[in-house]
């Protein structure tokens, strides 16, 4: 780079680093933009269910049917409430007053003295399939601890066949919020990303400076560069903060190192900014940016990454399309950085497939943008 | 640097341009040749879609010819645009300037792209400050200064390397003529002592006769080419200015229908009229009601050669009278002033837009508000449409006080907004039957004024065209035929003609007349000159305050001197500026 590029490159530069500070809608996107979003989506989003509101019928109440029921009083999970009849908790059920019911029939006690089977009545409201699953599974678990206190209590083992002896990896708290931040910080820093190149080029297509502009000296790549620099600058910025938020005020574990954390973010920030500057080569109103940005950038990353719907459930077409959607590699190196530390047969692979992405966009932006107007 | 070529600046051969608008493709340039000397300042001069800025755009590199060949400054644009813009300066519609930042910085990011090394740039922008006056704010932000401000610094941006061609598409439009007459002062400069080579374009026809050379361009093909005073040469002999005890409008309406006239506009309280042979016409015993007619010959202007080279194209026949007039129907609900504002004043924050207006209109009244952009025009209009309230002051339009039923008045004013606001997608029949039952006309009513606004405004044939694809002409008739759907009796008119032709312009004039006449009272709001002298009354503002009012002959004759015996309307509106900043300098 000659002398005279560099001077261009720094008023270039110096424009647009005072134009940041000046106009404070693009300091917006980078630090607003993801607080505000990673404290909705933290804070509504989560796959736990606590204190869920259960219907308790307990058709010949007893000694046994009480230490049952005592069981439920005590878990985290439930709230229970007592129903005489089974007909008044379904009309509690369809009311949406309470999300499951646990019947336990008149010939309970008597089943369980007998040293058979003792069958409860389980039914869960299945509208939401996932809560109703969670709701299934804990349960069962109360269940199980109530077994297997009874079997010691008697004195004998014989009670279950088998007991399952649960150990949880990686999220030690089985908090989804823990595993679901990292996701999230990948899917907000997205659509940050695309926004700041996409919208402040097309605020000078908007304007007719870039008319101005292109019809000085300057060459198409020092463009390209005057804004992938403050911005990346800006967006790391802003990977810092949702970093910041995700640790201190959500109590996220990090893992791994900071540095590997960093390195993966700029990886990732050259990707989202240079599908920005992508879509800033085809929307050249501010508007259409931001409508193109969301779509393209936001919606495949929030359904495609992996962040909170598991790829490996979805058809095999859909897996597929998931391998360009680049949120998805660094879904998976955040989660592995923040909850496992660094493990480097996930982070490697992956950080090369980002590479791969941003060299694509990158290389993609410069070859559609011409120094001309058409 | 010196250049061995002797050759012209730009020289283009058979250029030609389309573009895809949706289905429809549209040629922007259709095969213009000429040629743009060293040294002088050749007007780009025609109405809006002439092709102008397509051309500007060309020539800068900025497009790709579809066919034919651009040569610039002895270079093949096509081939080399890097080259050639390195030696122009070029300046947008909208002057290319970063709002947020000051005069300063945006000098300094110009030095930058145009490789200004840091030690020229002290003197350099010394002069540059000078001869823009731009001195005292070198530290203000460029948002924030007037029109004519940031034209100057735009125009200093581009010149803070030296460039041997400058490009300046449409630099004077909506400027007041004071920043008007100074950035053409400053061209005369360039061109004198720097020997630069200018290239300006510009929808006032009026701006030609400051060029060496001008290309005229309609349509996208060249009408045109030549030093302007050969277009008024072939004019000469055919401009005479007619007087009669008649009233001008009516004067007007009968000498455009007279055989041998290709032109009758209103300048002043005559009528201006251009012969399609160079004798003059016969004022004795031609009309019975105004004996007294005589003709005076006046100096052909450049508007005159367009006007007579656009009939010789189109072959048009001067244009008909209008169909009688249909009674109108608030007749004698409101005599003497419909529109009443008395010390009228509108603030937003610390900025004051209005200021202290106070004016009347009476019935069947044509009343300008003449003004540059941001001197208060739209603003006032706002309020008088009860669009917005005022601060302080009263209105009253058709006897209704504005801040009290807003509605009520609404339903007797007619609204053209700028720039037309019809419905793009829709066709023409659908924007009037839109715009109709949007003023609560319904049954065989509608459709009779929807068939009386195709018959009137001759929309009959384009009923299905798409609003969007009309010619610029077509939109300007089909928004003030919407705007009278529901037989206003006042009329208001947002910069109705900015940018159409001439001939469209006349032709809507000739209707609003015809309004007037049948006693709509209209309001009008302009930056064009030339269009306050089809008011009966105006006033000059800027600023947001009324520097002047009256008649406009009345206004003219104010600002004569021995050196200007018969100043123009913008000679006039120089003045009223001047004469309102002495006070102000004085103190």
């Amino acid at each position: 780079m000659n002398a005279g590029a560099l001077r261009r490159l720094s008023g270039l530069l110096r424009k647009e680093s005072l134009q940041i500070w000046r106009d404070p809608s693009a300091l917006a996107i980078a630090f607003l933009l993801p607080a505000v979003l990673l404290l909705i989506f933290g804070y509504g989003v989560s796959l736990d269910a606590r204190n869920v509101p259960i219907a308790l019928v307990v058709q010949r109440p007893g000694a046994l049917a009480a230490s049952f029921t005592s069981q439920f009083a005590r878990s985290p999970f439930f709230r229970p409430r007592r129903f005489l009849t089974i007909q008044d908790a379904e009309r509690a059920m369809t009311a949406q007053l309470v999300q499951g019911i646990v019947w336990l029939p008149s010939d309970f006690a008597r089943r369980a003295e007998a040293g058979g089977s003792s069958p409860i009545g389980v039914i869960v409201n299945g509208v939401d399939a996932n809560d109703a699953r969670i709701i299934e599974g804990y349960v069962q678990q109360v269940w199980a601890t109530w077994l297997t206190a009874r079997a010691q209590a008697a004195g004998g083992g014989a009670a279950l066949p088998l007991s399952v002896a649960p150990q949880v990896r990686f999220n030690q708290a089985v908090d989804s919020r823990d595993y679901l931040v990292p996701g999230l910080i990948a899917v907000i820093m997205t659509l940050t990303g695309a926004l700041l190149t996409a919208l402040v080029i097309a605020r000078e297509w908007e304007r007719g400076t870039m008319e101005a502009l292109m019809v000085t000296r300057v060459t198409m790549r020092e463009i390209l560069l005057a804004k992938l620099i403050p911005y990346f600058v800006l967006g790391m910025g802003g990977m810092a903060a949702s970093v910041a938020i995700a640790v201190l005020l959500f109590g996220v574990p990090l893992e791994g190192s900071v540095w590997v954390l960093t390195a993966a973010s700029g990886l990732f920030m050259l990707t989202a900014l240079g599908m920005g500057l992508v879509i800033s080569s085809i929307a050249r109103n501010q508007f259409v940016a931001g409508q193109i940005a969301i779509i393209t950038t936001f919606l495949p990353a929030f359904l495609l990454s992996g962040f909170v719907f598991d790829i490996n459930s979805m058809p095999r077409v859909v897996q597929i399309i998931t391998h360009i959607v680049a949120a998805r590699y660094f879904v998976a190196i955040l989660q592995s950085v923040f909850l496992a530390g660094n493990v480097w047969s996930v982070i490697l692979p992956n950080a090369f497939a980002l590479a791969v992405m941003a060299a694509i966009f990158l290389g993609l932006a410069r070859a559609i943008t011409h120094k001309r107007l058409d | 640097m010196p250049d061995t070529d002797p050759g012209p600046a730009v020289r283009l051969a058979g250029v030609r341009r389309r573009f895809h608008a949706g289905k429809r493709v549209v040629t922007a340039l259709d095969g213009i040749t000429a040629e743009a000397a060293r040294g002088a300042v050749t007007g780009l001069v025609g109405p809006d879609g002439a092709g102008k800025t397509t051309l500007m755009r060309l020539i800068a590199g900025l497009l790709r010819a579809d066919a034919g060949r651009i040569e610039v400054l002895g270079i093949d644009v096509a081939r080399d645009p890097l080259s050639v813009q390195a030696r122009l300066g070029y300046m947008p519609q909208r002057f290319g300037l970063y709002e947020d930042l000051s005069v300063a910085e945006n000098l300094d990011l110009y030095a930058d792209l145009q490789g200004v090394s840091p030690d020229r740039r002290p003197a350099r922008y010394a002069e540059l400050l000078h001869m823009t006056g731009l001195g005292p704010f070198t530290g203000r932000m460029a948002g924030r200064l007037s029109g004519g401000m940031k034209q100057k610094l735009g125009l200093a941006c581009t010149l803070v390397h030296p460039p041997d061609l400058l490009l300046l598409d449409e630099p004077t439009v909506g400027v007041d003529p004071v920043s008007r007459r100074e950035l053409w002062q400053i061209i005369d400069h360039l061109t004198r002592e720097a020997q630069v080579t200018v290239l300006f374009s510009t929808a006032y026809l009026d701006e030609a006769e400051r060029c060496d050379s001008v290309l005229l361009l309609h349509e996208g093909q060249l009408l045109g080419h030549g030093p302007p005073g050969q277009f008024t040469a072939e004019m000469a002999g055919r401009s005479f200015l007619a007087t009669a005890s008649l009233g001008r409008r009516r004067l007007q309406a009968r000498l455009a229908a007279m055989p041998g006239v290709i032109d009758a506009v209103i300048q002043g309280s005559r009528v201006r009229v251009i012969t399609a042979e160079a004798v003059p016409p016969v004022a004795a015993g031609l009309f019975a009601e105004a004996p007294d007619l005589v003709f005076t010959p006046t100096p052909p202007r450049f508007e005159d050669s367009f006007v007579a080279r656009l009939r010789a194209r189109d072959g048009l026949a001067p244009p008909a009278l209008p169909t009688p007039a249909r009674p109108l129907a608030g007749e004698g609900g409101v005599t003497g002033d419909v529109i009443v504002v008395a010390r009228l004043t509108r603030r937003f924050g610390a900025f004051v837009a209005v200021d202290d207006v106070s004016f009347t209109v009476a019935r069947g009244e044509i009343f300008g508000l003449l003004g540059a952009n941001g001197a208060g025009k739209s603003t006032t209009f706002r309020m008088l449409c009860g669009l917005l309230p005022p601060t302080s002051g009263t209105l009253r339009v058709a006897g209704f006080d504005l801040r009290g039923a807003a509605a009520s008045a609404r339903g007797r004013i007619g609204y053209m907004a700028q720039k037309f606001s019809l419905y793009g997608d829709l066709s023409v029949a659908q924007n009037l039957r839109f715009f109709s039952s949007a003023y609560r006309l319904t049954g065989a009513h509608q459709r009779a004024r929807v068939a009386w606004a195709e018959t009137e405004f001759e929309l009959g044939p384009m009923r299905d065209a798409t609003a969007r694809d009309l010619p610029l002409g077509f939109k300007q008739r089909l928004a003030l035929a919407c705007a009278l759907m529901h037989e206003p009796d006042i009329l208001f008119l947002d910069e109705p003609t900015s940018g159409v032709d001439p001939l469209a312009r006349r032709e809507f004039w000739r209707r609003i007349n015809a309004l007037a006449e049948q006693g709509v009272t209209v309001l009008v709001t302009t930056h064009f000159m030339e269009e306050a002298e089809y008011c009966d009354r105006l006033v000059i503002m800027a600023q947001g305050a009324v520097l002047a009012a009256g008649e406009p002959e009345a206004i003219k004759q104010g600002a004569r001197t021995a050196a200007q015996p018969d100043p123009t309307m913008e000679d006039a509106f120089i003045a009223v500026i001047e004469a309102a900043q002495a006070p102000a300098q004085a103190a």
